[in-house]
């Protein structure tokens, strides 16, 4: 990978690893006295906060995830070249579309 | 070949082997293992083993080494599976029971039984611009460097090695990946871009970026893990993988967000 990938994948490594622990942390302390589906999208609904955080969340892992996964296919698989890093890009924007769909949807409920 | 297997603890070397025991040599040669069986000696190396095969049993078996020191480099192989310098490896320190396998060294082309081509190894060495780079004009006057200046001190950590390829043979991104750069290579690149004399420094960060420079290593240790010399090329690849990314968002930068002079 070029040294740029490098710094994005690390970066985002970053971020991703704050984003986890508060992820967790937050679904800890959420349930923690049991809640329903109906009380987890009465907060998250139109909470800005909320959908800034999982909107980084999910950018961060569409471009940390598709640069590792074009090292280990590079390592395990004779794929090279052109197609595999179109093939990445692919992978990278599907995971914004899904991720970014799931986010506003619990946003918008 | 398999991956080097997982440490076996040391056993002590000076411990000697009872009278009379025998030890059998498993080889890998050209047509497949063949089984030699020899008399256990005192103090005895790896490659007193071969050399007695050798002499003494089959004389076309064919081997390297040089220096038997552990100056020259030219006598690793895989000892039991890992990479070992065999001049410096004594029996009793590795040998499972009164047992052996050596093997050519890993992740190079064989030339015959023993003996590896390190051709791919030196042409990487070269890629990586291994060579001390004076340019154009050489500096007018001595460089003064402070023995603990840090880039001195970077330099000392990995100057001593000898190219014997056992960090080559225990990388596992090398047997994966066959344009990987390897520990050796990019632990010379590393103190050379340390070198204040040297002015290839831009070339030579480019020549140890992409899929087959440092960013490919994925810190597995095994390099530094058995190294002959004690050198650490994972942390010199980590100082790489520093260097070039702090030399590629200098340039992005200068790209993108700075008017040109
Ligand atoms: C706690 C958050 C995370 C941290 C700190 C983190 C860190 C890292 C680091 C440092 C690497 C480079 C490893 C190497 O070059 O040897 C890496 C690789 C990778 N990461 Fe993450 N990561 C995190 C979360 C994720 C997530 C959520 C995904 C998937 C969506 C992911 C997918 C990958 C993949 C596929 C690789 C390539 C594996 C490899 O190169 O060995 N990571 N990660
Ligand atoms: S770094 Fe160590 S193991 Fe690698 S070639 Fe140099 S001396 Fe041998
Ligand atoms: S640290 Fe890097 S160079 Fe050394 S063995 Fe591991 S992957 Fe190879
Ligand atoms: S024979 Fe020279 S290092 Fe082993």
């Amino acid at each position: 990978m070029s040294p740029l990938l490098y710094v994005a994948q690390r970066g985002t490594a970053v971020i991703l690893a704050v984003a986890v622990a508060v992820h967790l942390g937050t679904i800890l302390y959420a349930v923690r006295g049991g809640l329903t589906a109906g009380e987890i999208l009465g907060r998250t609904q139109g909470n800005l906060a909320f959908l800034l955080f999982y909107g980084t969340f999910v950018v961060a892992a569409a471009i940390h995830a598709p640069i590792g996964l074009r090292s280990i296919l590079r390592e395990w698989t004779p794929w090279r070249g052109r197609s595999l890093d179109g093939a990445m890009l692919g992978v990278a924007a599907l995971l914004v579309v899904l991720g970014l769909r799931a986010a506003l949807a619990v946003y918008v409920a | 070949m398999n991956a080097p297997v997982p440490n076996a603890a040391p056993r002590d070397p000076t411990v000697e082997p009872a009278a009379g025991a025998m030890l059998t040599v498993r080889i890998r040669r050209d047509d497949g293992f063949q089984t030699f069986t020899l008399a256990r000696r005192p103090a005895q190396t790896i490659l007193d083993v071969v050399t007695a095969i050798q002499r003494e049993q089959d004389p076309t078996l064919a081997y390297r080494f040089a220096c038997r020191v552990g100056m020259c480099g030219s006598c690793a192989m895989m000892v039991n599976g890992r990479p070992r310098w065999t001049c410096r490896t004594r029996v009793a320190a590795v040998a499972e029971g009164d047992a052996l396998t050596l093997e050519p060294l890993r992740n190079l082309p064989v030339v015959k039984d023993l003996a590896v081509d390190m051709e791919p190894f030196f042409t990487k060495w070269t890629a990586a611009h291994g060579a001390f780079e004076p340019g154009e004009t050489p500096l007018g006057d001595f460089a003064v460097v402070a023995p603990d200046s840090p880039e001195r001190r970077a330099v000392d950590a990995g100057i001593e090695c000898i190219n014997c390829g056992v960090c080559y043979a225990a990388c596992d991104v090398v047997s994966w990946n066959p344009d990987y750069l390897g520990p050796a290579a990019l632990n010379r690149a590393w103190t050379l871009i340390n070198d204040v004399r040297d002015q290839g420094r831009e070339a030579r960060l480019d020549a140890v970026s992409g899929d087959a420079g440092c960013q490919s290593c994925h810190t597995h240790m095994s390099c530094t893990e058995h190294c002959p010399k004690a050198l650490a090329p994972t942390f010199a690849i980590a100082g790489l993988k520093r260097e070039t990314a702090r030399t590629a968002l200098r340039r992005f930068g200068a790209r993108h967000f700075r008017r040109s002079a």
